[in-house]
This record gives structure tokens, sequence and C-alpha cells, in this order.
């Protein structure tokens, strides 16, 4: 099951050339852009671990690309997303995120039910990834 | 869109016809490179052979822009550069005007010039070199990065200097990003030399190694009277006369750092100026006073007098 989070992600996988497009108008915005990657796809984990800190002050989207193939040489199967952070006075939160890098295979979420109190049901999804071992859940890695 | 990433991207996307013809002049006027070199002409004095040197990169450069148009295929020509000379030559003033000239002809992308040195690159543990110079790198993408007294990131005595890795990273990237960056590096003529020759991956992937001559007599006096020109400051005729055995005197004396020890010379100057006229605070000034460098202000430099003692050892 295909993820959906952030921009963008009910159109086709981006592909680099369009990347750097939208980083470059991130720049020309002056936000600085973050890339985190997790293999914890559950849509409420809002915390995804960093790659190297945020990068203020880049004029040129060719730097942020740098950076994004090293991650991917090292988390190439995991989900990789980018943020862009605006740091002007009233806004001070990020402005856009999206999926840049997916694993090959996503298995999807299943739905558990709880009964709680008698009969009453509780539902909650899980992720069938997250069955394995923090880093051992996706391909390769 | 004058996107600076456009005339390469689209011709290979796109597919569209080739140009047949090409009006040289007025693609020279478009681009807008004539008013950078007129203005580079007009504001360096002297430099002779930097200057016939960026005209000639900049032909190369306006051709290949045009060769690209015609579909004559040629891959992104090696930009990187090396400036050396004395201190005070012009490095850093020419290194900017490269970066406009390469911005103008869309060779980097935003034009904008990086100045480090090598605090900014090496670190001071192990694992914090390679952050900092990517980090560095990151920044300067998409236009120039200026390496002022590059020879310092090579310490030959200490063999576990963190210079060699920031090194290393710069090779990588001048190599595999030619097109995203150019790098100009910088020093003085002999210590450039000794850098280049223990790491000769850098000589092989610089292109354009440029020499910046000193600064003749006539060069520097014309040099003073620029800058006097742009702080609204002017020589009296005795002034001038003695700013010219100034510059003899300076030229033996140690540390002489040409341009740059001008600049300071007159900034002592103004400051000798203010003082004889605040002395005498009952006078009227006219603004031809207030604006002019009387004799008296430059012979009372230490350079006078430190002549004396130096002739007699």
């Amino acid at each position: 099951m295909r993820i959906t989070q952030g921009c963008f992600s009910f159109l086709p996988d981006l592909t680099d050339e369009q990347i750097s497009a939208q980083v470059q108008y991130c720049l020309t915005k002056g936000w600085a852009v973050n890339i985190e990657f997790t293999d914890d796809p559950h849509p409420r984990n809002n915390l995804w671990e960093m790659w190297g800190l945020p990068m203020f002050d880049l004029r040129d989207a060719a730097g942020v690309m740098m950076e994004l193939n090293e991650c991917r040489k090292v988390y190439g199967d995991w989900y990789i997303r980018m943020s862009a952070f605006d740091s002007t006075h009233g806004w001070e939160s990020l402005r856009i995120s999206f999926i840049v890098n997916r694993p090959k295979e996503e298995p999807g979420f299943r739905l558990e039910r709880n009964e709680v109190n008698g009969r009453n049901m509780r539902f909650t999804t899980k992720s069938y990834a997250v069955d394995r071992p923090g880093g051992a859940r996706y391909g390769g890695k | 869109m004058n996107s600076p990433a456009g005339p390469v991207a689209e011709a290979a996307d796109t597919g569209e016809t080739p140009v047949e013809r090409i009006d040289l002049r007025r693609e020279f006027n478009d681009v807008g490179i004539g008013e950078v070199l007129d203005q580079l002409d007009r504001e360096l004095i002297g430099l002779k052979p930097v200057k016939t040197r960026i005209r000639e990169i900049a032909s190369l450069l306006l051709i290949e822009r045009i060769r690209k148009r015609m579909n004559l295929t040629s891959g992104v020509p090696t930009l990187h550069m090396s400036f050396t000379g004395n201190p005070g030559t012009g490095k850093t003033t020419v290194a900017l005007r490269i970066a406009a000239i390469l911005h103008k002809l869309g060779f980097v992308r935003r034009g904008q010039v990086i100045s480090v040195t090598r605090d900014e690159l090496v670190g001071q543990y192990i694992g914090h070199t390679a952050p900092k110079t990517k980090e560095i790198l990151k920044k300067a993408m998409g236009g120039v990065l200026f390496i002022d007294e590059a020879y310092y990131l090579y310490r030959p005595d200490n063999e576990r200097d963190y210079g060699q890795e920031a090194i290393e990273i710069l090779l990588q990237v001048m190599e595999s990003q030619r097109e995203d960056l150019v790098v100009i590096l910088a020093g003085y003529g002999d210590r450039m030399d000794k850098f280049y020759a223990s790491n000769p991956g850098f000589r092989s992937r610089i292109a354009h190694h440029i020499e910046f001559p000193d600064y003749s007599d006539d060069e520097l006096l014309a040099i003073a009277e620029l800058m006097l020109r742009d702080m609204a400051y002017k020589f009296s005729p005795d002034a001038r006369a003695a700013f010219v055995r100034y510059i003899t005197l300076r030229k033996t004396q140690p540390l002489f750092s040409n341009a740059r020890s001008i600049r300071n010379a007159l900034d002592r100057m103004r400051l000798r100026q203010a003082n004889r006229l605040v002395a005498d605070l009952d006078r009227v000034l006219s603004a031809d006073d207030i604006m002019s460098l009387e004799a008296s202000d430059v012979l009372a430099s230490r350079v006078f007098s430190a002549a004396l003692p130096m002739a007699t050892q």
C-alpha cells in the first residue's frame, strides 16, 4: 500500500529534477530545507530521524541534492522526506513537506480490533512493517 | 524564464531544432558581459595579463554558449581557477568580477561568491572536517567558492592534519559537480607552487592558472588617486610629489602589500589631515581644504623616518 503523506504524495513519485525544482522554490523563499528518514510508516509517526542539520543559507538546490544522494546511499530502502522550515517571525514552522524516497515494497497496514468494556470495540491501525525490529523492516536495511 | 540552467537543459530536453546562424554582436550584448569587462578595465588599474586572460575566458565561454545552442556538443568546460600573486594585487576583487561574468554567461546558476579560508573548511577533531567542508560546499553550490590562502589547507609537517581530508572532499566535488560549482584557489605565488607540487590532483583539475603581477610605481599612484576620488579626497600637487616618494620608499620596506598598503597609507593620511585641521579651530574651512591632503600629511609618515636608518644599515 502506497503511503500518502505530505505534498505531492498522490502524484507519481517525483523525479530528481522535479525534487530539485521544488527544493529550489523553497530556497528562493528563504526556507531551510531538512532531510528526514524513517522506517516506521505510521501516519501518526511525526518524529522522523534527521539527516544532518537543517540546511540554512543555501542558494542552490544542488547542495541539497548532494545530501539527499548521500542519504539515499545509506537509507535507500527507507522513507525519506524533505521539509522546509520558514524562520520568519510569525511562521517559525514548516511550510512544506514531501516524500522523496520510499521502500520498493510497502506492505501496508492492518486493522486491529480490541474488545473493551463488554461489547465496545476499539480500532487501531498497525503497519505490517513494524512487526520486524527497527532497522530490519525493509529490504536490505 | 531566464533560468540559468536553461540553455543546456532546454536544448537537450525539447529537442528543438538547433540554431543555424547567430549574430555574435547581439549575443554579446544580450549577455551583458561587455559591461562587466569594461568595468574591470575601468576600475582595476594595471593587471594587464590578468585582464587579457579574463577576456580570453569570457570569449571562450561566450563561444561555448553559442556552440551549445547550435547543438555542437561539448562537455561543461572546466572553470576552476587559481590566482597567484603577492598580497594586495587584487585577487579577491577579480574573483568577484569573474563570478559576475560566469553568472551572466549562465555557467554558474546563482553567482554568489563564498569566500573562505582554512578555518572554515578544516575541523578541529576527527569527524569534524567532512561536515564542515560539505557545509561550505553546499552554500557555494550554484556560485563560486573562493579559497583564500589555499596553501594552508596542506600542512606537510603534520601528517595527521585534517586539511588533507578537506582537500579530498574538495577534489571530489570539483570533479563530480563541475556544473554546479566553480572553485577559485588564491594565494601567494611561491607557496601555491609548493602546494600544487604536493597535491598534483589540484593542479590538473584547475584549468586556468592566473598570475597577478606586482604593481609598478605609476600604477600604485593611479590606484591611490582612484581610491582618493572614491572617498572624495584629493592630493595637493606637493602631496602628490611626496606620495610618489612615499611609494618608492615603502616598496623597499618589509611587508609591502601593494594596493592594500596604499589603502592603509591613505587611511593614516586622512587621520593626520583631520588632526591638522582640528588643531586650528579658529579657521574657516572651505570644501577644498577639507578635501585636500597636504604634503605635510604625507611626509609625517614613519616610512620617511624609517628610511634613514635602513639606508645606513
